[in-house]
């Protein structure tokens, strides 16, 4: 097992090299610097603005900026962002707990809903429950996020009042006031990102379920005289899992790609609007960062799926 | 139809008795998703197994054998019918009780690949039936009997600790096998136990069979499709068409003297192992007919040689013509 880690992770250098690669030359070779701006400035001379692209190496040969930002990046130096003016890695380290907390939430959430629902529609498939489980489960994931983020924004905040729409980070409460307000401002966000992830997890999760509970061994499970409830969660659940662990493993990196969404309409201050507002405003070493945490954690993902699976099905072994 | 007749007055209480077991599956159609129709798999059978007998059960595929086994053991709930296990009355058991019937009633399934959970070892799928139970006092005591049971069958102890897609098929029966003994059941459902082995292996697995009844005294429900199988381990056979018995008797008697007109078809079709031998081969016409939709009367007329106009308007019943032997034929 720890050779099989070791083996694993020495794999995952050389795929982050050449990630990190193409990305690094893709946004070099991409049009716009992040002095781009300082051209339509009147009060910046040109000769200004080449002693900066000096200064910052930016005339190089982009091989050997890639070198350098990656002999930089081992030293633990992630860059400078010239938008913020502060270290990359100051601001991704601001970003990543509020980020982890609206994902991890909505993930948690997701699967509370999903797997129970799932089971129970796959117990009876095509019961009045199945049929309801389904058409919302359709519903759910036919809505994108940015739809049901406004509506619940109408409904909450702007006509009920209840609920704050705008999310930060620097809330002014202290003590239970605080948790209330962070609580608070979270519910809708995380309800939006967890329900839409849950509406396919369901659809998954029965899928899975139907597809063991035919099996012979179940119905040996049920002639053992095992109750119903041990035999689906020993006999039924655990083998349906397989397939779902490795949905919700691989999913895990797009979801973070698709909180940028959530994450913009509800103004969380999180790793994914700093891509955005990195993007626009051309803040190349943010934007290259960032990308490459997701790089990792795509990588770190496929890792643990692997090792969830050995766990849960014996017939794979760690060779 | 009913068997008392045939059973002799001398005969020990039956372990089980089967009266008029009826299993509907219910076809959903339409717009509102209504019944519009049901599948008869089983219509009204009836037999009885005796302590330590094997009562073979054949017939094609499809034919309700198999859907006949589980409503004994209620793995499928039975529509109507009476059954009855050492006086026990199967149909109006539930929860614990029911639970307790499947101590003295186990199934072997036909695929000895899909019936193994994949994910626990043999020591663990063997021992869960011995937890459920109660039958293990201790840790030591519950590893001996797991061990006990796997040289039974002719496994050996280390494997307690593998998982089953390391096995063959034929050590994956055996399993099956240890894991349905291991309660110490007094009736076991064969459910096709050797179809889906070798037929080198078929033979082991039937030995294995025979041993454990004469060693435990099991009776077992021995459903097949393979003739010569049924016909080398049964006592007394029974040969179903389309849901229903259509003949019972002693093993011997049925496979050289058979009654009823399926019955001698489907004999005269299996192989004689000597090519000099020319039978006389009765071949029926057409397929066999929709259980959605069975024929009236006896459900074998439409292809049957020596039908009349009676076949298609009564059922014949189930009667005894010899001793022990029953054919639900008008003519025979």
């Amino acid at each position: 097992m720890g050779n099989y880690l070791l083996r694993r992770l020495i794999v995952a250098l050389p795929s982050l090299l050449g990630i990190s690669l193409i990305l690094f030359v893709l946004l070099a070779l991409a049009p716009g610097d992040p002095f781009g701006e300082l051209a339509s400035n009147p009060n910046v001379p040109p000769e200004v603005r080449e002693a900066l692209r000096i200064k910052f190496g930016m005339n190089d040969p982009v091989l050997v900026r890639y070198v350098r930002w990656l002999v930089a990046m081992f030293q633990g130096d992630w860059g400078f962002s010239f938008a913020s003016r502060v270290n990359v890695d100051t601001l991704i380290l601001q970003r990543i707990p509020t980020t982890l907390y609206v994902v991890g939430t909505a993930q948690i959430l997701a699967l509370a809903v999903a797997l129970p629902v799932g089971v129970l529609a796959a117990r009876r498939p095509y019961s009045i429950f199945d049929q309801i489980a389904n058409t919302f489960a359709f519903i759910g994931f036919s809505l994108p996020t940015f739809f049901t983020g406004l509506l619940l924004i109408l409904i909450f905040s702007v006509n009920l009042g209840w609920l704050p729409f705008v999310y930060r980070a620097d809330l002014q409460a202290t003590g239970w006031q605080w948790w209330w307000e962070s609580i608070k401002q979270a519910i809708m966000p995380i309800t939006v990102l967890g329900l839409y992830q849950a509406a396919s997890y369901t659809r998954y999760v029965r899928s899975a379920v139907l597809d063991v509970i035919k099996l012979d061994y179940v119905t040996t499970a049920r002639s053992k005289g095992l109750d119903e409830r041990k035999v689906i969660v020993k006999h039924v659940v655990r083998n349906a899992l397989i397939p779902v662990v490795t949905l919700v493993a691989l999913q895990m990196p797009t979801v973070f790609g698709g909180a940028i969404v959530t994450e913009q309409i509800f103004r969380i201050p999180g790793i994914g609007s700093l891509l955005i507002s990195a993007i626009l405003a051309n803040d190349t070493p943010v934007i290259m960062a960032v990308t490459f945490v997701f790089a990792c954690l795509v990588v770190l993902f496929n890792l643990i799926a692997d090792i969830l699976y050995g766990w849960l099905d014996p017939r794979i072994s760690f060779r | 139809m009913t068997e008392a007749v045939a059973a002799p007055a001398t005969a020990p209480a039956p372990l089980l008795t089967v009266r008029n077991l009826t299993k509907a599956f219910p076809i959903k159609g339409g717009l509102l998703k209504r019944q519009i129709g049901s599948v008869r798999a089983v219509d009204g059978v009836n037999f009885h197994i005796e302590p330590s007998e094997t009562f073979g059960l054949v017939g094609e595929s499809g034919c309700g054998k198999s859907t006949t086994g589980r409503c004994v053991l209620r793995l499928i709930e039975p529509s109507s019918g009476e059954l009855n296990f050492e006086g026990k009355d199967v149909i109006s058991l539930s929860g614990e009780s029911l639970r307790a019937l499947r101590r003295d009633i186990q199934i072997i399934f036909q695929d000895p690949y899909a019936s193994l959970n994949p994910r626990m070892t043999i020591g663990a799928i063997i021992g869960e039936a011995l937890t459920i139970h109660g039958l293990a006092k201790s840790r030591r005591h519950y590893e001996e009997r797991i061990v006990h049971l796997l040289e039974t069958v002719g496994l050996q102890a280390d494997h307690m600790t593998r998982y089953p897609h390391e096995f063959s098929g034929g050590q994956r029966q055996r399993i099956g096998i240890a894991r349905a003994i291991a309660v110490e059941p007094k009736l076991i459902i064969c459910d096709e136990p050797v179809s889906a082995l070798d037929v080198s292996i078929q033979a082991q697995v039937i030995n294995l069979l025979e041993d454990l009844q004469q060693k435990f005294g099991i009776a077992y429900l021995f459903v097949a499709h393979d003739l010569s199988v049924v016909e080398h381990i049964s006592r007394r056979v029974a040969v179903m068409y389309l849901g229903r018995i259509v003949e019972t008797a002693p093993s011997r008697q049925l496979y050289s003297t058979p009654k009823h007109p399926y019955t001698e078809a489907l004999l005269s079709a299996v192989p004689i192992p000597d090519p000099s031998v020319k039978r006389k081969r009765v071949r029926l016409k057409g397929e066999v007919p929709s259980p959605i939709n069975p024929p009236s009367g006896c459900h074998f007329h439409t292809r049957c040689p020596i039908a009349k106009d009676v076949c298609s308007k009564e059922v014949p019943p189930l009667k005894a013509s010899d001793e022990g032997h029953l054919v639900a034929c008008h003519f025979r």
